[in-house]
Protein backbone atom coordinates (compact mmCIF):
# COMPACT_ATOMS: atom_id res chain seq x y z
CA UNK A 1 0.00 0.00 0.00
CA UNK A 2 1.67 3.21 -1.16
CA UNK A 3 -1.03 5.80 -0.52
CA UNK A 4 -3.87 5.73 1.99
CA UNK A 5 -6.51 8.40 2.71
CA UNK A 6 -8.64 7.75 5.82
CA UNK A 7 -11.75 9.93 6.17
CA UNK A 8 -9.92 12.98 4.92
CA UNK A 9 -11.72 16.33 4.95
CA UNK A 10 -10.27 19.68 4.05
CA UNK A 11 -11.78 23.01 4.97
CA UNK A 12 -9.73 25.99 3.78
CA UNK A 13 -9.21 29.04 5.96
CA UNK A 14 -11.93 30.88 4.03
CA UNK A 15 -14.48 28.22 5.00
CA UNK A 16 -14.61 26.40 1.63
CA UNK A 17 -14.99 22.68 2.12
CA UNK A 18 -12.79 21.26 -0.64
CA UNK A 19 -12.79 17.59 0.46
CA UNK A 20 -15.44 15.75 2.42
CA UNK A 21 -14.63 12.43 4.08
CA UNK A 22 -12.39 10.89 1.42
CA UNK A 23 -11.05 7.34 1.90
CA UNK A 24 -8.95 5.64 -0.79
CA UNK A 25 -6.07 3.21 -1.08
CA UNK A 26 -3.55 3.10 -3.90
CA UNK A 27 -1.06 0.27 -4.35
CA UNK A 28 2.52 0.59 -5.52
CA UNK A 29 2.71 0.26 -9.31
CA UNK A 30 -0.85 1.46 -10.00
CA UNK A 31 -1.87 4.13 -12.51
CA UNK A 32 -4.78 6.12 -11.11
CA UNK A 33 -6.84 8.93 -12.62
CA UNK A 34 -8.43 11.48 -10.32
CA UNK A 35 -11.29 12.75 -12.41
CA UNK A 36 -13.79 15.47 -11.77
CA UNK A 37 -14.98 18.87 -12.89
CA UNK A 38 -13.14 22.04 -11.98
CA UNK A 39 -13.51 22.77 -8.28
CA UNK A 40 -14.15 19.13 -7.35
CA UNK A 41 -11.06 19.00 -5.10
CA UNK A 42 -8.51 17.21 -7.32
CA UNK A 43 -5.70 19.70 -6.78
CA UNK A 44 -6.38 19.72 -3.06
CA UNK A 45 -5.87 15.94 -2.93
CA UNK A 46 -2.73 16.20 -5.06
CA UNK A 47 -1.25 18.93 -2.85
CA UNK A 48 -1.89 16.82 0.23
CA UNK A 49 0.22 14.02 -1.21
CA UNK A 50 3.38 16.12 -1.15
CA UNK A 51 2.21 17.93 1.96
CA UNK A 52 1.69 21.39 0.60
CA UNK A 53 -1.71 21.15 2.33
CA UNK A 54 -2.64 19.09 5.37
CA UNK A 55 -6.09 17.59 6.10
CA UNK A 56 -8.44 19.35 8.49
CA UNK A 57 -9.61 15.90 9.58
CA UNK A 58 -8.52 12.36 8.85
CA UNK A 59 -5.20 10.70 8.12
CA UNK A 60 -3.00 10.34 5.05
CA UNK A 61 -0.21 7.77 4.75
CA UNK A 62 2.40 7.69 2.02
CA UNK A 63 4.71 4.68 2.17
CA UNK A 64 3.31 3.98 5.66
CA UNK A 65 4.27 7.40 6.99
CA UNK A 66 1.61 9.70 8.39
CA UNK A 67 1.71 13.06 6.62
CA UNK A 68 -0.41 14.59 9.38
CA UNK A 69 2.00 13.72 12.16
CA UNK A 70 5.08 14.37 10.01
CA UNK A 71 7.46 16.99 11.39
CA UNK A 72 8.53 19.92 9.24
CA UNK A 73 12.09 18.72 8.93
CA UNK A 74 10.93 15.33 7.64
CA UNK A 75 9.14 16.87 4.66
CA UNK A 76 12.20 17.08 2.33
CA UNK A 77 12.77 13.32 2.64
CA UNK A 78 9.11 12.66 1.71
CA UNK A 79 9.27 14.97 -1.28
CA UNK A 80 12.41 13.35 -2.63
CA UNK A 81 10.29 10.25 -3.17
CA UNK A 82 7.57 12.12 -5.03
CA UNK A 83 7.85 13.69 -8.48
CA UNK A 84 5.36 16.45 -9.29
CA UNK A 85 4.22 17.49 -12.79
CA UNK A 86 2.20 20.67 -13.26
CA UNK A 87 -0.35 21.91 -15.76
CA UNK A 88 1.72 25.05 -16.43
CA UNK A 89 5.03 23.07 -16.51
CA UNK A 90 6.75 25.44 -14.03
CA UNK A 91 10.02 25.45 -15.94
CA UNK A 92 12.73 28.00 -15.20
CA UNK A 93 12.71 30.18 -18.33
CA UNK A 94 16.35 31.27 -18.13
CA UNK A 95 17.68 27.73 -17.78
CA UNK A 96 18.22 25.26 -20.60
CA UNK A 97 16.44 21.91 -20.83
CA UNK A 98 19.51 20.25 -19.33
CA UNK A 99 19.70 22.77 -16.48
CA UNK A 100 15.99 22.53 -15.72
CA UNK A 101 16.40 18.81 -15.22
CA UNK A 102 19.78 18.86 -13.44
CA UNK A 103 18.35 21.50 -11.11
CA UNK A 104 16.22 18.84 -9.44
CA UNK A 105 19.32 16.83 -8.56
CA UNK A 106 21.52 19.77 -7.62
CA UNK A 107 19.06 21.07 -5.06
CA UNK A 108 19.01 17.78 -3.19
CA UNK A 109 22.82 17.79 -3.13
CA UNK A 110 23.61 15.05 -5.66
CA UNK A 111 27.17 14.89 -6.99
CA UNK A 112 28.31 15.98 -10.43
CA UNK A 113 28.94 12.62 -12.04
CA UNK A 114 25.63 11.20 -10.87
CA UNK A 115 23.84 14.28 -12.16
CA UNK A 116 25.39 14.18 -15.61
CA UNK A 117 24.67 10.55 -16.40
CA UNK A 118 21.18 10.58 -14.89
CA UNK A 119 20.09 13.83 -16.58
CA UNK A 120 21.13 12.60 -20.02
CA UNK A 121 19.32 9.33 -19.31
CA UNK A 122 15.97 10.93 -18.37
CA UNK A 123 16.13 13.45 -21.20
CA UNK A 124 16.43 10.50 -23.57
CA UNK A 125 13.65 8.69 -21.76
CA UNK A 126 11.17 11.53 -22.37
CA UNK A 127 12.26 11.81 -26.00
CA UNK A 128 14.09 15.14 -25.89
CA UNK A 129 17.50 13.89 -26.93
CA UNK A 130 19.26 16.67 -28.85
CA UNK A 131 17.28 19.49 -27.22
CA UNK A 132 19.44 19.71 -24.08
CA UNK A 133 20.69 23.20 -24.87
CA UNK A 134 17.29 24.65 -25.84
CA UNK A 135 15.52 27.14 -23.61
CA UNK A 136 11.89 26.41 -22.62
CA UNK A 137 10.74 29.33 -24.77
CA UNK A 138 12.09 27.59 -27.85
CA UNK A 139 10.05 24.41 -27.25
CA UNK A 140 6.47 23.44 -28.04
CA UNK A 141 4.01 22.92 -25.18
CA UNK A 142 4.32 19.15 -25.43
CA UNK A 143 8.11 19.34 -25.32
CA UNK A 144 7.97 21.67 -22.32
CA UNK A 145 5.80 19.17 -20.48
CA UNK A 146 8.31 16.45 -21.31
CA UNK A 147 10.96 18.56 -19.60
CA UNK A 148 8.62 18.86 -16.60
CA UNK A 149 8.23 15.08 -16.54
CA UNK A 150 11.97 14.52 -16.90
CA UNK A 151 12.58 16.84 -13.96
CA UNK A 152 10.02 14.95 -11.86
CA UNK A 153 11.71 11.64 -12.74
CA UNK A 154 15.40 12.47 -12.17
CA UNK A 155 15.44 11.56 -8.49
CA UNK A 156 13.73 8.16 -9.20
CA UNK A 157 10.53 8.83 -7.25
CA UNK A 158 8.27 6.05 -5.98
CA UNK A 159 5.30 8.16 -6.88
CA UNK A 160 4.71 10.51 -9.80
CA UNK A 161 1.81 12.89 -9.40
CA UNK A 162 0.55 15.05 -12.22
CA UNK A 163 -2.07 17.77 -11.84
CA UNK A 164 -3.79 18.26 -15.21
CA UNK A 165 -0.51 17.69 -17.08
CA UNK A 166 -2.30 17.87 -20.43
CA UNK A 167 -4.53 20.80 -19.55
CA UNK A 168 -2.56 23.24 -21.69
CA UNK A 169 -2.01 20.87 -24.63
CA UNK A 170 -4.00 19.93 -27.75
CA UNK A 171 -5.52 16.48 -28.04
CA UNK A 172 -2.74 14.84 -30.07
CA UNK A 173 0.02 16.19 -27.86
CA UNK A 174 -1.98 15.18 -24.81
CA UNK A 175 -2.14 11.60 -26.14
CA UNK A 176 1.64 11.59 -26.59
CA UNK A 177 2.15 12.77 -23.00
CA UNK A 178 -0.26 10.05 -21.83
CA UNK A 179 1.81 7.45 -23.65
CA UNK A 180 4.91 8.74 -21.89
CA UNK A 181 3.20 8.51 -18.50
CA UNK A 182 1.97 4.96 -19.21
CA UNK A 183 5.51 4.07 -20.22
CA UNK A 184 6.88 5.44 -16.96
CA UNK A 185 4.21 3.48 -15.07
CA UNK A 186 5.11 0.28 -16.91
CA UNK A 187 8.68 0.71 -15.68
CA UNK A 188 7.41 0.56 -12.11
CA UNK A 189 6.61 4.12 -10.97
CA UNK A 190 3.19 4.65 -9.40
CA UNK A 191 1.35 7.45 -11.20
CA UNK A 192 -1.55 9.55 -9.95
CA UNK A 193 -2.96 11.98 -12.49
CA UNK A 194 -5.67 14.56 -11.98
CA UNK A 195 -7.68 15.53 -15.05
CA UNK A 196 -11.11 16.54 -16.23
CA UNK A 197 -10.56 15.22 -19.79
CA UNK A 198 -12.87 12.20 -20.07
CA UNK A 199 -11.59 11.39 -23.58
CA UNK A 200 -8.11 10.65 -22.23
CA UNK A 201 -9.45 8.65 -19.30
CA UNK A 202 -11.82 6.61 -21.42
CA UNK A 203 -9.08 5.55 -23.84
CA UNK A 204 -6.67 4.62 -21.08
CA UNK A 205 -8.44 1.74 -19.36
CA UNK A 206 -6.92 2.44 -15.97
CA UNK A 207 -8.36 2.89 -12.51
CA UNK A 208 -10.48 6.06 -12.26
CA UNK A 209 -11.53 7.78 -9.06
CA UNK A 210 -14.23 10.38 -9.76
CA UNK A 211 -14.62 13.35 -7.47
CA UNK A 212 -17.68 15.53 -7.25
CA UNK A 213 -17.86 18.51 -4.88
CA UNK A 214 -15.20 17.06 -2.61
CA UNK A 215 -16.75 13.59 -2.36
CA UNK A 216 -15.83 10.35 -4.11
CA UNK A 217 -18.45 9.65 -6.74
CA UNK A 218 -17.04 6.37 -8.01
CA UNK A 219 -13.86 4.29 -7.96
CA UNK A 220 -13.72 2.14 -11.07
CA UNK A 221 -11.09 -0.39 -12.07
CA UNK A 222 -10.15 -1.22 -15.66
CA UNK A 223 -12.44 -3.86 -17.05
CA UNK A 224 -15.50 -2.43 -15.32
CA UNK A 225 -15.43 0.38 -17.87
CA UNK A 226 -17.85 -0.71 -20.45
CA UNK A 227 -20.55 -0.69 -17.79
CA UNK A 228 -20.60 3.04 -17.21
CA UNK A 229 -21.13 6.35 -19.02
CA UNK B 1 28.23 21.73 4.62
CA UNK B 2 29.74 19.42 2.04
CA UNK B 3 32.34 20.69 -0.40
CA UNK B 4 30.27 20.10 -3.53
CA UNK B 5 27.33 21.86 -1.90
CA UNK B 6 29.57 24.77 -0.93
CA UNK B 7 30.63 25.10 -4.56
CA UNK B 8 26.99 25.15 -5.58
CA UNK B 9 26.11 27.74 -2.91
CA UNK B 10 28.93 30.06 -3.94
CA UNK B 11 28.07 29.71 -7.61
CA UNK B 12 24.41 30.52 -6.91
CA UNK B 13 25.37 33.51 -4.74
CA UNK B 14 27.68 34.88 -7.46
CA UNK B 15 25.03 34.34 -10.12
CA UNK B 16 22.50 36.21 -8.02
CA UNK B 17 24.90 39.10 -7.42
CA UNK B 18 25.70 39.22 -11.15
CA UNK B 19 22.04 38.95 -12.15
CA UNK B 20 21.10 41.94 -9.98
CA UNK B 21 24.40 43.68 -10.63
CA UNK B 22 22.99 47.21 -10.53
CA UNK B 23 21.34 46.62 -7.17
CA UNK B 24 24.44 44.79 -5.95
CA UNK B 25 26.65 47.74 -6.89
CA UNK B 26 24.23 50.14 -5.21
CA UNK B 27 24.17 48.01 -2.07
CA UNK B 28 27.94 47.58 -1.91
CA UNK B 29 28.56 51.29 -2.38
CA UNK B 30 26.00 52.24 0.24
CA UNK B 31 27.49 49.75 2.67
CA UNK B 32 30.91 51.18 1.83
CA UNK B 33 29.68 54.66 2.68
CA UNK B 34 27.92 53.44 5.83
CA UNK B 35 30.96 51.55 7.11
CA UNK B 36 33.20 54.44 6.09
CA UNK B 37 31.19 56.86 8.21
CA UNK B 38 31.00 54.20 10.91
CA UNK B 39 34.79 53.85 10.80
CA UNK B 40 35.28 57.62 10.82
CA UNK B 41 33.02 58.10 13.81
CA UNK B 42 34.78 55.25 15.59
CA UNK B 43 38.14 56.89 14.82
CA UNK B 44 36.88 60.25 16.04
CA UNK B 45 35.39 58.66 19.16
CA UNK B 46 38.58 56.71 19.71
CA UNK B 47 40.72 59.83 19.38
CA UNK B 48 38.54 62.08 21.51
CA UNK B 49 38.03 59.49 24.19
CA UNK B 50 41.74 58.69 24.37
CA UNK B 51 42.34 62.41 24.66
CA UNK B 52 39.58 62.84 27.23
CA UNK B 53 40.85 59.85 29.19
CA UNK B 54 44.26 61.44 29.38
CA UNK B 55 42.73 64.73 30.46
CA UNK B 56 40.49 63.03 32.95
CA UNK B 57 43.33 61.13 34.53
CA UNK B 58 45.15 64.44 35.02
CA UNK B 59 42.41 65.78 37.22
CA UNK B 60 43.84 66.42 40.69
CA UNK B 61 42.53 67.80 43.89
CA UNK B 62 44.58 70.46 45.62
CA UNK B 63 43.82 70.66 49.33
CA UNK B 64 45.29 73.78 50.93
CA UNK B 65 45.99 73.69 54.64
CA UNK B 66 45.34 76.34 57.24
CA UNK B 67 48.35 78.64 57.50
CA UNK B 68 48.68 78.16 61.28
CA UNK B 69 48.64 74.35 61.28
CA UNK B 70 51.66 72.78 62.99
CA UNK B 71 53.48 69.63 61.94
CA UNK B 72 51.31 67.41 64.12
CA UNK B 73 48.20 68.98 62.56
CA UNK B 74 49.54 68.29 59.08
CA UNK B 75 50.14 64.71 60.06
CA UNK B 76 46.57 64.45 61.35
CA UNK B 77 45.21 65.72 58.07
CA UNK B 78 47.35 63.27 56.10
CA UNK B 79 46.07 60.35 58.21
CA UNK B 80 42.50 61.43 57.66
CA UNK B 81 43.10 61.71 53.92
CA UNK B 82 44.66 58.27 53.83
CA UNK B 83 41.60 56.82 55.52
CA UNK B 84 39.34 58.05 52.70
CA UNK B 85 38.31 55.51 50.09
CA UNK B 86 38.95 56.07 46.39
CA UNK B 87 42.26 57.89 46.65
CA UNK B 88 45.21 56.74 44.61
CA UNK B 89 48.07 59.00 45.68
CA UNK B 90 48.62 61.78 48.20
CA UNK B 91 51.60 64.03 47.81
CA UNK B 92 52.53 66.65 50.37
CA UNK B 93 53.65 69.93 48.84
CA UNK B 94 55.29 72.25 51.36
CA UNK B 95 54.82 75.98 51.01
CA UNK B 96 58.48 76.33 50.11
CA UNK B 97 58.14 73.75 47.35
CA UNK B 98 54.98 75.47 46.12
CA UNK B 99 56.80 78.76 45.82
CA UNK B 100 59.64 77.14 43.93
CA UNK B 101 57.17 75.51 41.56
CA UNK B 102 55.46 78.80 40.99
CA UNK B 103 58.72 80.51 40.32
CA UNK B 104 59.59 77.83 37.82
CA UNK B 105 56.23 78.10 36.14
CA UNK B 106 56.76 81.82 35.82
CA UNK B 107 60.10 80.94 34.27
CA UNK B 108 62.10 83.59 36.03
CA UNK B 109 64.74 81.67 37.96
CA UNK B 110 66.87 84.63 38.82
CA UNK B 111 63.93 86.68 39.96
CA UNK B 112 63.46 86.28 43.70
CA UNK B 113 59.72 86.02 44.20
CA UNK B 114 59.96 85.71 47.96
CA UNK B 115 61.89 88.89 48.45
CA UNK B 116 59.52 90.73 46.17
CA UNK B 117 56.51 89.52 48.07
CA UNK B 118 58.19 90.08 51.40
CA UNK B 119 57.10 86.71 52.71
CA UNK B 120 55.89 83.41 51.21
CA UNK B 121 52.11 83.83 50.80
CA UNK B 122 51.48 80.21 49.80
CA UNK B 123 50.03 77.60 52.18
CA UNK B 124 51.15 73.99 52.58
CA UNK B 125 49.03 71.66 50.47
CA UNK B 126 48.27 68.07 49.50
CA UNK B 127 48.07 66.99 45.88
CA UNK B 128 45.50 64.21 45.75
CA UNK B 129 44.79 61.86 42.84
CA UNK B 130 41.59 59.88 42.83
CA UNK B 131 41.51 56.26 41.68
CA UNK B 132 38.60 57.14 39.43
CA UNK B 133 38.58 60.71 38.26
CA UNK B 134 34.78 60.69 38.14
CA UNK B 135 34.79 60.59 41.98
CA UNK B 136 36.71 63.86 42.18
CA UNK B 137 33.75 66.18 42.88
CA UNK B 138 32.43 63.93 45.69
CA UNK B 139 35.87 63.43 47.17
CA UNK B 140 36.47 67.16 47.14
CA UNK B 141 33.37 67.72 49.27
CA UNK B 142 34.56 65.13 51.82
CA UNK B 143 38.09 66.52 51.91
CA UNK B 144 36.87 70.04 52.44
CA UNK B 145 35.21 68.89 55.69
CA UNK B 146 38.46 67.63 57.24
CA UNK B 147 39.63 69.87 60.11
CA UNK B 148 42.74 71.78 59.16
CA UNK B 149 41.90 72.10 55.49
CA UNK B 150 41.28 75.64 54.48
CA UNK B 151 40.35 75.25 50.85
CA UNK B 152 39.95 72.60 48.16
CA UNK B 153 40.49 73.24 44.49
CA UNK B 154 39.98 70.85 41.62
CA UNK B 155 38.96 72.99 38.70
CA UNK B 156 35.33 72.84 39.67
CA UNK B 157 33.05 73.39 36.68
CA UNK B 158 35.73 72.58 34.16
CA UNK B 159 35.90 68.99 35.36
CA UNK B 160 32.15 68.56 35.24
CA UNK B 161 32.06 70.08 31.79
CA UNK B 162 34.84 67.82 30.62
CA UNK B 163 32.94 64.78 31.79
CA UNK B 164 29.65 65.84 30.26
CA UNK B 165 31.38 66.71 26.97
CA UNK B 166 33.01 63.30 26.92
CA UNK B 167 29.68 61.66 27.64
CA UNK B 168 27.99 63.61 24.87
CA UNK B 169 30.63 62.79 22.31
CA UNK B 170 30.16 59.10 23.14
CA UNK B 171 26.37 59.17 23.13
CA UNK B 172 26.14 61.10 19.88
CA UNK B 173 28.59 58.82 18.09
CA UNK B 174 26.83 55.73 19.40
CA UNK B 175 23.47 57.00 18.18
CA UNK B 176 24.99 57.92 14.83
CA UNK B 177 26.66 54.54 14.46
CA UNK B 178 23.45 52.78 15.46
CA UNK B 179 21.43 54.65 12.83
CA UNK B 180 24.00 53.93 10.13
CA UNK B 181 24.04 50.26 11.01
CA UNK B 182 20.23 50.19 10.76
CA UNK B 183 20.48 51.80 7.33
CA UNK B 184 23.00 49.22 6.14
CA UNK B 185 20.91 46.34 7.48
CA UNK B 186 17.82 47.71 5.78
CA UNK B 187 19.67 47.91 2.46
CA UNK B 188 21.01 44.39 2.64
CA UNK B 189 17.60 43.10 3.70
CA UNK B 190 16.05 44.83 0.69
CA UNK B 191 18.65 43.44 -1.71
CA UNK B 192 18.17 39.93 -0.39
CA UNK B 193 14.41 40.30 -0.40
CA UNK B 194 14.56 41.27 -4.07
CA UNK B 195 16.99 38.43 -4.83
CA UNK B 196 14.62 35.99 -3.14
CA UNK B 197 11.62 37.52 -4.90
CA UNK B 198 13.36 37.14 -8.27
CA UNK B 199 13.83 33.46 -7.50
CA UNK B 200 10.54 32.70 -5.74
CA UNK B 201 9.48 30.23 -8.44
CA UNK B 202 12.82 28.47 -8.15
CA UNK B 203 12.52 28.35 -4.37
CA UNK B 204 9.00 26.90 -4.60
CA UNK B 205 10.30 24.21 -6.94
CA UNK B 206 13.25 23.49 -4.69
CA UNK B 207 10.89 23.02 -1.77
CA UNK B 208 8.67 20.64 -3.76
CA UNK B 209 11.65 18.66 -5.03
CA UNK B 210 12.82 18.18 -1.46
CA UNK B 211 15.56 20.73 -0.74
CA UNK B 212 16.13 21.38 2.90
CA UNK B 213 15.53 24.94 4.11
CA UNK B 214 19.22 25.45 4.81
CA UNK B 215 20.15 24.31 1.35
CA UNK B 216 17.90 27.08 0.05
CA UNK B 217 19.11 29.66 2.56
CA UNK B 218 22.86 29.25 2.20
CA UNK B 219 23.29 31.00 -1.17
CA UNK B 220 21.37 34.03 0.13
CA UNK B 221 23.42 34.20 3.30
CA UNK B 222 26.59 33.96 1.23
CA UNK B 223 25.26 36.74 -0.99
CA UNK B 224 24.40 38.95 2.00
CA UNK B 225 27.68 38.29 3.78
CA UNK B 226 29.53 38.81 0.48
CA UNK B 227 27.89 42.19 -0.14
CA UNK B 228 28.46 43.26 3.48
CA UNK B 229 32.11 42.18 3.50
CA UNK B 230 32.85 43.64 0.10
CA UNK B 231 31.38 46.98 1.18
CA UNK B 232 33.32 46.98 4.43
CA UNK B 233 36.53 45.93 2.66
CA UNK B 234 36.27 48.90 0.28
CA UNK B 235 35.60 51.28 3.16
CA UNK B 236 38.55 49.89 5.14
CA UNK B 237 40.84 50.44 2.16
CA UNK B 238 39.64 54.04 1.83
CA UNK B 239 39.80 54.65 5.57
CA UNK B 240 43.26 53.11 5.99
CA UNK B 241 44.62 55.13 3.07
CA UNK B 242 43.09 58.38 4.31
CA UNK B 243 44.02 57.97 7.99
CA UNK B 244 47.47 56.67 7.06
CA UNK B 245 48.22 59.71 4.97
CA UNK B 246 46.86 61.97 7.72
CA UNK B 247 49.19 60.29 10.24
CA UNK B 248 52.15 60.66 7.92
CA UNK B 249 51.63 64.42 7.78
CA UNK B 250 50.58 65.42 11.30
CA UNK B 251 50.42 63.70 14.63
CA UNK B 252 48.10 66.10 16.39
CA UNK B 253 44.95 67.95 15.46
CA UNK B 254 44.03 70.98 17.63
CA UNK B 255 46.55 69.84 20.28
CA UNK B 256 44.86 66.44 20.30
CA UNK B 257 47.37 63.64 19.75
CA UNK B 258 46.21 61.16 17.06
CA UNK B 259 45.82 57.49 17.88
CA UNK B 260 48.44 55.72 15.80
CA UNK B 261 49.09 52.34 17.46
CA UNK B 262 49.23 49.66 14.74
CA UNK B 263 47.45 47.16 16.95
CA UNK B 264 44.63 49.55 17.70
CA UNK B 265 44.17 50.34 14.01
CA UNK B 266 44.36 46.70 12.87
CA UNK B 267 41.77 45.78 15.48
CA UNK B 268 39.58 48.61 14.27
CA UNK B 269 39.84 47.48 10.63
CA UNK B 270 39.17 43.85 11.51
CA UNK B 271 36.16 44.89 13.57
CA UNK B 272 34.82 46.99 10.71
CA UNK B 273 35.22 44.01 8.39
CA UNK B 274 33.42 41.77 10.84
CA UNK B 275 30.76 44.48 11.23
CA UNK B 276 30.15 44.37 7.47
CA UNK B 277 29.75 40.60 7.57
CA UNK B 278 27.47 40.77 10.62
CA UNK B 279 25.32 43.42 8.93
CA UNK B 280 25.10 41.02 5.97
CA UNK B 281 23.98 38.18 8.20
CA UNK B 282 21.37 40.28 10.02
CA UNK B 283 20.07 41.82 6.79
CA UNK B 284 19.76 38.41 5.15
CA UNK B 285 18.21 36.91 8.28
CA UNK B 286 15.43 39.50 8.16
CA UNK B 287 14.40 38.56 4.63
CA UNK B 288 15.38 34.91 4.40
CA UNK B 289 12.19 33.19 5.45
CA UNK B 290 10.05 34.76 2.75
CA UNK B 291 8.63 32.21 0.33
CA UNK B 292 10.19 29.39 2.31
CA UNK B 293 6.92 28.30 3.87
CA UNK B 294 5.66 25.72 1.36
N1 LIG C 1 -5.90 27.82 -1.09
C1 LIG C 1 -7.24 27.80 -1.13
N2 LIG C 1 -7.93 28.58 -0.29
C2 LIG C 1 -9.28 28.55 -0.31
N3 LIG C 1 -10.01 27.80 -1.11
C3 LIG C 1 -9.38 27.00 -1.98
C4 LIG C 1 -7.95 26.96 -2.04
N4 LIG C 1 -7.59 26.07 -2.98
C5 LIG C 1 -8.74 25.58 -3.51
N5 LIG C 1 -9.82 26.13 -2.90
C6 LIG C 1 -11.22 25.82 -3.16
O1 LIG C 1 -11.40 24.44 -2.91
C7 LIG C 1 -12.23 23.85 -3.90
C8 LIG C 1 -11.50 22.72 -4.58
O2 LIG C 1 -10.45 23.28 -5.34
P1 LIG C 1 -9.37 22.42 -6.12
O3 LIG C 1 -8.85 21.37 -5.20
O4 LIG C 1 -8.41 23.34 -6.74
O5 LIG C 1 -10.27 21.73 -7.24
P2 LIG C 1 -9.88 21.19 -8.67
O6 LIG C 1 -8.40 21.03 -8.75
O7 LIG C 1 -10.62 19.90 -8.78
O8 LIG C 1 -10.38 22.18 -9.68
C9 LIG C 1 -12.65 24.97 -4.84
O9 LIG C 1 -13.90 25.46 -4.43
C10 LIG C 1 -11.59 26.02 -4.62
O10 LIG C 1 -12.12 27.30 -4.83
MG1 LIG D 1 -7.00 21.82 -10.08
Amino acid sequence: MLVQFYNVSKIYANGVKALDDISIKIDGGEFVFLMGPSGAGKSTMIKMLYREEIPSRGQIFVASRSLVRMKKKEIPALRRNIGVVFQDFKLLENKTVYENVSFAMEVVGANHREIKSRVIEVIKMVGLHGKEKSLPGELSGGEQQRVGIARALTNRPLLLIADEPTGNLDMNTAQEIMELLFDINRKGTTVIMATHAWELVKAARKRVITLESGKIDSDINPGEFTLCK
Amino acid sequence: MQIRNAVYFFREACKSIARNHLLSIATVSTITICILILGMSVLITLNTSTFLDSLESDVEIMAYLDQDLDNAGVKDVQEKLESLAGIETITFVSREQALKDMQETLGKKDYDLESTLGKNPLPDSFEIKATDSHDVPDLAVKIEKIYGIYKVNYGKGIVEQLFSTARWVRVVSLVFIFLLALGAIFLIATTIRLAIFARRKEIYLMKLIGSTDWFIRWPFFIEGIGLGSLGSLLSIIILAAAYGSLLSRVDTILFMPLVSGTNVLINLYLSLFAAGAVLGIIGTGISINRFLDV
